[in-house]
């Protein structure tokens, strides 16, 4: 198969899955959950191909001209296909634990059909070649997302809607104006050739700097930097899958990536650190990293606790960028991966626990470990991860962004990273402890709040299995780092096309 | 290719006549025969798109026709160039749309049939209109053909003969008639003057000074009434609230577009450097975009929102006078073709939003937004095109709004006019805010069920296929664009 033509099939199955699914009745269960796992595995595997192609030498390109001077272009590069491939396979998870966790529900069609289109945005986003075919798919990827914020109809779910628009609609236009002036300034940036932006005459330089700033906003809503993350907490009313599509896979990322995007594709790292653009989000991202644990602590709930914690993880990736240099560019591309992993687990768990045992407050989760075990051993996995410890992948992140740290010569940074995991351990600890060690209604001590023994297993199987398995996943990224096609491995590999000529 | 006057017609010249002059026929026809079905009307149709698209492809080989009739002594002028033919490509298309919605529709809403035989030629008439505005190339042809296009509509808005729609359509002729009064009076005075009246020799014969300035003002006053274009938009609402949705739709895609691109015209041929004039419009045009995103927001009824929506985005249109006035030319060529399709998008989207909120009402049985609810369980179709066409009207991507928007603000910060960013922001939030208002409405679980009321299907098909053309154009739109820059402004 062409190059081109292997982009738009991957463009093209999530896109085609989701018409299908609009087109298809309400009631064709089984033909939606076939086109649906059908399309997500198809997806994968042509995502795995890119990645076998790519590391052969392989180029994949696709573009047409939409306006003078202005092409809608697809292109699978390195950095690309890291995102593409995370959020591939964290579709198809999603995708298994959204049928078991929607099961006998309603507006299941809608449900999908906006699924696949969020996910083919993300596709988009990742594969995106230049700044415009970038908002393109980034507002697709917000209009996407809103029917599925709003899934429960609920006045409380509306008004979180409501929120999420506000934010997201408002940093795009910020994002569309950034953009356009840049075009203006420099015509079609397309990633991968750097030298454009730096080009530019003395004169252009503080223009270019507020122009950063701009697009940092409106890329930082998604992302939840402080104190732009106002409507993360809240879209917390979604149903589990979609919180786990917002944090792991599409939306934060999105913004995670489109800052990656910018600093090393728009700008490139050279003319960032001239600028001295890399301090300020070196600043940013410390204080958002700090504000988001110390918000998550003060949490008594489950999800919304891991939703600070989200807002302070993410910025683990910009932190990364901001370290100018090799190990924290590293840090910052294989923490995209791992954040994904970790926080997927950790969202799946809390959906388990919610749909199982009816726990939505970590108080109640005495001794839910004797009850749940997998899904407990699961959660175990993801916290420790996000706290940093060996050998789960999360502290490959941190141990990089602490050497990053010393070798950009920002030695403070260390003591951010640290009093971050002491914090996130205040934050994880405990409810590690009310999992395994407190006794719960298992050991006869009080009652869950609504269990309803949905399988055989200790909770459906399609709730279980995605669970397990991205516990597992991010266990082995973090044992197998140095193995061929690891997250950490592929990092470096884009860093040394970044950093080495 | 251009032909020497009076030479015998070419091939081309022939095929364009036929295609302006067969809709009147097929509306007569119609009117006798009244179609039952949509596919007869599709099948009787198509070949007029086909054929405007031929010419669309001589036109971008040879360049563009032109001509002149004489009648009764006076020699009118027509032409038909890049511009004018994707007009009328586009104009064939929503006509064609609305005809098959409007068969539809007459079942669905139980219309008598001798009411309704009355709106084929209406439509007819219309067409021809349409298709001569886009053509004409002389004031007097411009005239006739705008009073015609006025009567129609006007005729199309009484037809559902209520007490309502006879106020509201009395009050839109009382309106078109004092915009037609002077318009006349802008023309006889362009008449005394320069003693021309086809565009071209006009452009040539008339300088600047107070006479040309006088009669470009009451000619663009006029025009202003027509397209309703704020401050003079108060008939525009109160005529959808009453018109049948095949109606609303052409309205709000076509007839009002119509003024514009007249008034579009004249001015860049009589005064392209009145600078100060054209951030008047400019101006006023980001006065509606707010007026009209503002009251879209507060109104309770869907097709009121609809209606004061049209209000707020031919807004955007009129920041073309700013950017094309005095600009470098690398502005004008970017606002040049940012207007025309923004306003074949607005077109496209507001026909099909017209639809789609025409069958949420039809189907449900209600009006008003809150009763909404529920809606996109039982209307998911309906909601969806309602969806997709206000992607377009919010410019969010892939659509043409967005394409449209993207040079928009491209020109606006070549040309350092920065208050037009801010228009161009403001009004994108406006129009997000009352979109999702709706969908608020919509998606409301809590709600009693109440009976749905089955619309044939192709009601649904069409407003959607619009709704994607809207899409579509987003990312297609280098062909017509490309038209649009090899042959320059007027």
């Amino acid at each position: 198969m062409s190059g081109a033509l292997l982009l738009l099939a991957t463009l093209g199955t999530s896109l085609v899955a989701a018409v299908v699914i609009f087109l298809l009745p309400e009631r064709a269960f089984r033909a939606r959950t076939g086109i649906n796992l059908g399309a997500a595995l198809v997806k994968l595997s042509l995502v795995a191909w890119m990645v076998w192609g790519l590391s052969h030498g392989r180029e994949y390109v696709i573009e047409f001209p939409v306006l003078e001077g202005l092409a809608f272009v697809l292109r699978a590069d390195d950095l690309g296909i890291m995102f593409a491939g995370l959020s591939s396979l964290l579709w198809l998870l999603t995708t298994i634990y959204a049928i078991g966790y929607l099961e006998d529900s309603p507006n299941r069609k809608r449900f999908f059909g906006f699924f696949g289109l969020c996910v083919a945005s993300t596709l988009g986003i990742s594969l995106a070649g230049n700044l415009f075919t970038f908002l393109v798919f980034y507002e697709l990827l917000t209009l996407s997302t809103y029917p599925l914020v709003v899934h429960r109809g609920t006045s409380k779910a509306l008004a979180a809607g409501k929120v999420y628009l506000r934010f997201t609609l408002t940093a795009g236009m910020g994002l569309m104006v950034g953009m356009v002036i840049l075009h203006v300034l420099a015509g079609d940036i397309r990633f991968g050739e750097r030298e454009i932006l730096a080009e530019l005459g003395p004169e252009r330089r503080p223009l270019l700097v507020g122009l950063f700033w701009v697009l940092i906003a409106g890329f930082g809503v998604k992302a939840a930097l402080v104190p732009l993350h106002g409507w993360l907490p809240r879209a917390m009313v979604a149903p589990a899958p979609v919180s786990a599509l917002l944090h792991a896979v599409a939306v934060v990322k999105a913004g995670a990536f489109g800052i990656v995007r910018l600093v090393y594709d728009v700008y490139g790292i050279e003319l960032s650190a001239e600028l001295g653009l890399l301090y300020g989000l070196v600043v940013v991202a410390s204080v958002t990293i700090l504000f988001g644990s110390l918000r998550a602590l003060a949490q008594q709930e489950l999800k919304p606790r891991l939703a600070y914690s989200t807002v302070s993880q993410v910025s683990y990736i910009v932190l990364g960028i901001g370290l100018f240099g090799p190990l924290g560019t590293i840090a910052a591309l294989s923490h995209l991966l791992h954040q994904g992993l970790m926080k997927i687990t950790l969202f799946f768990c809390a959906g388990n626990y919610a749909e199982e045992l009816g726990i939505h407050r970590i108080d109640e989760l005495d001794g839910a470990g004797r009850r749940m075990p997998l899904t407990s051993l699961a959660f175990t996995v993801g916290a420790l991860g996000m706290i940093g410890l060996p050998p789960v992948v999360g502290f490959l992140s941190k141990w990089y962004l602490g050497t990053g740290a010393i070798q950009a010569g920002m030695p403070w940074v260390i003591i951010v990273l640290v009093a971050s995991s002491l914090l996130n351990a205040a934050y994880f600890l405990p409810v590690l402890g009310r999992l395994w060690f407190r006794p719960g209604p298992d050991h006869g001590v009080g009652a869950w709040p609504e269990e309803r023994r949905l399988g055989r297993l200790e909770t459906h199987g399609w709730l279980l299995v995605p669970a397990v398995a991205t516990a597992l996943f991010s266990l082995m990224a973090g044992m197998l780092a140095g193995m061929p096609f690891s997250p950490l491995e592929w990092a470096t590999r884009v860093v040394n096309a970044e950093y080495l000529p | 290719m251009s032909a020497p006057l009076d030479a015998p017609p070419s091939v081309e010249a022939v095929v364009l006549w036929l295609a302006l002059l067969a809709p009147p026929l097929l509306g007569l026809a119609a009117w006798r025969l009244p179609p039952r079905r949509m596919l007869p009307v599709l099948l009787v149709g198509t070949p007029l798109p086909l054929a405007t698209l031929w010419l669309l492809h001589r036109v971008s080989v040879g360049g563009g026709l032109e001509g002149a009739w004489s009648l009764a002594g006076l020699r009118l002028h027509w032409h038909l160039d890049g511009l004018a033919g994707l007009l009328l490509l586009l104009t064939q298309l929503l006509l064609l749309a609305s005809a098959a919605y409007a068969v539809g529709h007459r079942r669905a809403a139980a219309v008598p049939e001798r009411t309704f035989a009355l709106f084929w030629p209406l439509l007819g008439g219309l067409a021809a209109a349409l298709g001569l505005i886009w053509v004409a190339a002389d004031l007097l042809t411009l005239y006739a053909a705008l009073e015609l296009m006025g009567l129609t509509a006007v005729g199309m808005m009484l037809l559902p003969g209520t007490g309502e729609a006879l106020l509201a359509g009395m009050r839109y002729l009382l309106y078109a008639l004092v915009g037609s009064l002077a318009w006349l009076l802008g023309v006889a005075l362009l008449l005394g003057a320069t003693g021309r009246l086809d565009l071209a020799g006009l452009a040539a014969a008339s300088e600047p000074g107070a006479v040309t300035g006088i009669a470009m003002a009451l000619l663009a006053a006029g025009l202003l009434l027509k397209a309703a274009i704020f401050p003079l938009h108060g008939w525009l609402v109160p005529v959808h609230a009453s018109a049948w949705t095949p109606v609303s739709a052409l309205h709000g895609a076509l007839v009002v577009k119509a003024s514009f691109f007249i008034l579009m015209q004249l001015w860049q041929r009589l005064v392209p450097e009145a600078v100060a004039a054209a951030w008047l419009l400019g101006l006023l045009g980001s006065l509606a975009v707010l007026w009209g995103g503002l009251q879209a927001c507060r109104a309770s009824a869907l097709k009121q929102v609809v209606a004061w929506s049209t209000v707020g985005q031919l807004g955007y249109l009129m920041l073309a006078f700013p950017l094309l006035a005095g600009t470098s030319a690398a502005v004008a060529t970017l606002a040049w073709q940012a207007t025309w399709l923004q306003l074949a998008g607005h077109a496209l989207a507001k026909a099909a939003m017209f639809m789609a909120a025409g069958n949420l009402v039809l189907a449900d049985g209600v009006s008003r937004l809150t009763d909404l609810a529920g809606a996109c369980r039982q209307l998911p179709l309906a909601l969806m095109t309602f969806g997709i066409a206000a992607v377009t009207l919010m410019g969010l991507p892939p659509s043409a709004g967005f394409t449209a928007k993207w040079l928009l603000l491209q020109a606006a910060i070549l040309a350092g006019q920065w208050p037009w960013v801010v228009v161009l922001v403001v009004g994108t939030l406006l129009t997000a805010t009352y979109v999702f208002r709706v969908f608020r409405c919509a998606f409301v679980e809590a709600s009693p069920r109440h009976e749905v009321r089955p619309l044939p299907a192709g009601m649904d098909l069409v407003a959607l296929l619009l709704a994607l053309a809207a899409l579509g154009l987003g990312l297609g739109a280098e062909w017509p664009l490309a038209l649009l820059r090899e042959e320059g402004m007027p």
